[in-house]
């Protein structure tokens, strides 16, 4: 058989083509590879699916292993949420000419260069800033390359971290500087929030998050942005946007850099497969000669009226520079940049108004909810935003009694501590059975600690 | 009205003209901005159903963002215009984005995704709710071990440079285990290798040497020996490197690393020909990683996401950032060994491009992969023949064979006609096809890189090289007419001095409008 995906398979296309080149065999192509370096036998794989229904009953096998979040009541959140995802956004980013392209000219490819120009220009209306990248892998690459960017831009060697930062990220982060920069951990407060920061001018920059890893909405941040600035740090804030049509940007109350991860803009949860990280920042050269990542600007062509793209400052990348550029940029996750901005152009500021009211709303209600049905809520009177921390005497014990009634509860974060979430998905309805199934698993396993 | 019908009936239809006359599509698309109208909206979105939380001044948002307020139609119709000007490689012979491997990613994989049973798995879930996604875990990294001789796979980086920093970041803690963090600050890399092996190595706190090629194209051996010593923590090297060069003397390469206690790192981003035919194991390599987007055949997405795997030897499975998927009988666990190097990515990795790629091999097995080898090496070598019948072109060290992609040159068309490798790859375009030249800096003068694939038809490639030898005539003809292409794109020549630019760029609309509308 012609296998389906290579046309020139088989004896005959072969023959012709070596015929034309004047080659005897294919093996002269690999004359080069010495004898001792070639696998002499065949590949032990299993064995193929040579027709396609083969193919997915096969998968169908498989898949039908997995339980998803559409047929239990899920409130897992913890950096990949559960929200919503406009049809419109998959149609878009099914597109065979998206999904397949890759690194055109923006002649030819004029398209994904005006769809990603798109994205970070709405990006940069919801975060009030003039510069974001498009996308790199994650949030957790998107803060650890902020942070390395604060370093340059202020030549200081030491940055202070919130430790309100889920422990992956954590561990991401100090790794990612570690061969030349000192992260030190900020003490987080009982509120709560960030605890009143030790800097001083050997700091290159104050990290937090606002919701941060809990869920809590961080106040402060204008006067942490005046005690950063004050010692000639820069504030680093790591948010979701998803957030932002209700919460203040960032920028609005003095953060330099704002960096996190779009997955909650219409990225469905794909077992972690969603992520992709924004970097933000003002229209100031210095800092913009920090990114690595690429940034798409807008320019004029031969003909008026008519918008071309193209990459804006690509002398500081590796591209251009190798190990002389600015860290590395390469493939990352632009088809979900592309996506975000389907989304943000279906919500508007409206939609974004209305989605971040319900989760504020909502959130509230659940934490009220869990504390009626004996949880200990954690920072109750702190603001919250889609998670919070439950404490139990027994966190394993409360997600098994959940499980068994058909509900994901959370992450436990420890063995007390379980990390709820709560979307626009989740009703009034299953926020009631929720609570109902903890009170339930609470009089059987113990109450509050 | 029948006698026109019959009439056209009878009328000869003449043979298509060599060339294909392509138009890209071109619909003068608004900035999606242009096209807003207060009080439109895309989405309805559940409404707060409990008591809305007051929000202190400063901390609630002062002014609404000036998102664009479209209705959904309207959104839809302007992101397929624009998916429309954009030319995926499911439209065109994709052989010129050469290091790139535009393969067919096959329609099917992308339904195994879109099903809820993966695009609705969060990654935290009990491990006895996903056992279905961890085999297939599990099953590609067997895969990957096969094809690599490597002892364990990591499947976590994000993409090919996430999988050379990962590589790096093992590299640092296993000469840190052995109390020689300090002492090895170097890396070795060619210059034909990526430039993230540099750029990453620098990341890492490597000082970064490069080696440059030698008379025959291959590495420098002798440039190599005179840098490895007490210092070398690492070789990253690729093979066959950009030039499609096969090194036959990597081992000699890899035994000269090891002698130093350096670690020998295989840049495998494009093994697409060697798949099956030789591994990075049986030539000493320490590690390697693979390109789920390039070989094995997920689509590039417009620049991800994508998927990196990393291969690593015995030495080096302590090191493997976790968690990996093991097997225990039938079912499969989540373990996190304690290993110095922390996450590269969250959760386990990018599933769905996991998914596709476990597909895409278990469609072709041994016997398949071996013909995508064959093939691609073959296409590349009838591409090779047809460039080099085009006058002008030109390969550097010719004498050697080529694998599964050639770096190729217009030296001599650039001298003749002043037409320049990037002009050329504009006009060719107007053809309906990529076109790349190289990564910088250029060490082959006026380069292009093609990489055919397995993926591409024999009058597919015979199209792709007709192409590049219409533009050569036309550059001797009339070279100004080259020069100011496109002329069948979705928009004009481009004035690009902008964009370098501190007081022009536009990065985002509003720094447009504000420095260009006021």
């Amino acid at each position: 058989m012609i296998h389906p995906y290579i046309p020139n398979a088989g004896p005959a296309a072969r023959a012709a083509m070596l015929a034309e080149i004047g080659a005897p065999s294919v093996a002269e192509f690999y004359g080069d590879i010495p004898a001792d370096l070639r696998l002499d036998r065949p590949l032990e794989l299993p064995a193929p699916f040579l027709d396609e229904h083969g193919l997915v009953r096969h998968l169908n096998g498989l898949l039908a292993r997995n339980t998803d979040t559409t047929r239990v009541l899920s409130f897992l959140g913890h950096g990949c949420y559960p929200h919503h995802v406009p049809a419109v956004c998959d149609e878009v980013n099914g597109r065979g000419e998206f999904l397949t392209a890759y690194a055109g000219e923006p002649y030819e490819d004029h398209g994904r260069f005006q769809a990603l120009f798109e994205y970070v220009s709405m990006m940069g209306e919801l975060l009030e800033m003039d510069v974001v990248n498009v996308p790199v892998y994650d949030g957790f690459q998107a803060a650890g390359t902020a942070l390395r960017m604060a370093a340059r831009y202020t030549g200081r060697r030491r940055v202070l971290v919130s430790g309100a930062v889920a422990p992956d990220k954590l561990s991401m982060i100090h790794d990612y500087l570690a061969p030349d920069l000192e992260v030190v951990l900020a003490p987080v407060a009982d509120s709560g929030e960030i605890a009143e920061p030790a800097l001083d001018h050997t700091f290159a920059a104050l990290y937090l998050e606002t919701p941060n890893v809990h869920g809590v909405i961080e106040t402060r941040g204008r006067e942490l942005a005046v005690l950063a600035h004050g010692v000639g740090a820069l504030l680093v804030v790591g948010t979701d946007p998803i957030s932002l049509g209700v919460l203040a940007p960032p920028a609005s109350y003095g953060a330099d850099l704002v960096c996190g991860d779009i997955q909650s803009l219409g990225m469905h949860q794909q077992y972690g497969g969603g992520q992709a990280g924004f970097i933000a920042s003002r229209d100031e050269e210095r800092l913009v000669a920090e990114f690595p990542s690429r940034l798409f600007g807008i320019a004029p062509t031969a003909v008026e009226g008519e918008y071309g793209f193209g990459d804006v400052f690509y002398d500081r990348t590796s591209f251009a520079l190798r190990e002389e550029g600015k860290e590395w940029v390469g493939t990352a996750a632009a088809l979900w940049g592309i996506t975000a901005g389907v989304y943000l152009a279906l919500m508007g500021p409206q939609g974004m108004r209305e989605i971040g009211e319900t989760i504020l709303a909502r959130t509230r209600y659940a934490m009220q909810a869990l504390a009626s049905a004996g949880a200990l809520v954690l920072n109750q009177e702190a603001l919250h935003f889609r998670e919070f921390t439950i404490e139990v005497p027994n966190a394993d014990a409360l997600l098994a009694a959940l499980r068994g009634a058909g509900i994901f509860g959370g992450v436990r974060i420890s063995p007390w501590r379980v990390l709820v979430c709560v979307t626009e998905r989740h009703s009034i309805a299953d926020i009631d059975t929720l609570a109902a199934a903890v009170k339930d698993a609470l009089s059987v396993t113990g109450g509050t600690k | 009205m029948s006698s026109h019908g019959e009439s056209f009936a009878t009328l000869p239809v003449a043979p298509k003209p060599a060339l294909r006359r392509f138009h890209q599509a071109r619909w003068d698309e608004e900035i999606i901005f242009e096209l807003s109208r207060p009080g439109r909206r895309g989405i309805g979105v559940p409404a707060p159903d409990a008591p809305l939380v007051e929000l202190p001044e400063g901390i609630g948002r002062a002014t609404p963002p000036a998102l664009p307020e479209l209705s959904q139609n309207q959104v839809v119709r302007h992101y397929l215009r624009l998916s429309q000007e954009t030319l995926g490689a499911d439209l065109n012979i994709d052989v010129g984005q050469g290091t790139c491997t535009m393969k067919y990613s096959p329609k099917v994989n992308d339904t195994f995704v879109r099903d809820p049973r993966i695009a609705e798995l969060h990654p935290l879930q009990p491990e006895d709710t996903v056992q279905g996604v961890l085999e297939i875990y599990w099953r590609l990294e067997q895969i990957l071990k096969e094809i690599s001789g490597m002892t364990r796979v990591s499947l976590q980086p994000g993409a090919g440079s996430a999988a050379i920093y990962a590589n790096l970041a093992m590299i640092r803690a296993y000469h840190a285990s052995r109390g020689e963090a300090g002492q090895r600050d170097q890396v070795v890399t060619t210059m034909f290798s990526h430039p993230s092996n540099a750029a990453c190595a620098k990341v890492a706190g490597y000082e970064v040497i490069t080696l440059m090629p030698d008379a025959d194209g291959y590495p420098d051996i002798e440039a190599l020996r005179a840098a490895v010593g007490p210092r070398t923590a690492a070789l990253l090297i690729t093979n066959p490197e950009d030039t499609g060069i096969f090194n036959p003397r990597i081992r000699e390469f890899v035994e000269l690393i090891h002698a130093a206690g350096g670690l020998a790192c295989y840049d495998q981003a494009n093994a697409n020909g060697i798949l099956g035919i030789t591994r990075a194991r049986d030539a000493g390599f320490d590690l390697c990683h693979f390109n789920l987007h390039k070989t094995f055949s997920t689509p590039h997405a417009c620049g991800g996401p994508a998927a990196g795997a990393c291969g690593v030897s015995e030495a080096l499975v302590p090191f493997l950032p976790g968690p990996v998927v093991d097997r225990d009988g039938e079912s499969y666990t989540l373990n996190s060994p304690a290993s110095p190097v922390g996450k590269i990515r969250p959760f386990l990795g990018v599933t769905p491009n996991v998914v596709r790629a476990y597909a895409w091999v278990m469609a072709l097995g041994a016997d398949g992969l071996r013909e995508v080898a064959e093939t691609a090496v073959l296409n590349n070598n009838y591409l090779l023949h047809k460039v080099l019948q085009i006058p002008g072109a030109s390969v550097p060290w010719a004498d050697k064979r080529r694998v599964e992609q050639v770096r190729y040159s217009w030296q001599e068309l650039a001298e003749e006609t002043g037409v320049h490798s990037e002009e050329i790859g504009i006009r060719a375009a107007d053809f309906g096809v990529h076109y790349w030249t190289s990564h910088h800096p250029y060490v082959v003068p006026e380069p292009f890189t093609l990489e055919p694939t397995e993926s591409y038809s024999r009058e597919d490639l015979d199209e792709y090289a007709a192409i590049l030898a219409q533009v050569a005539t036309e550059a001797r003809q009339d070279p100004e007419f080259v020069k100011n292409a496109p002329y069948n794109q979705t928009v004009h020549r481009i004035d690009a001095t902008s964009l370098d630019d501190p007081a022009q760029w536009s990065p985002t609309w509003r720094a447009y409008c504000r420095k260009h509308r006021r």
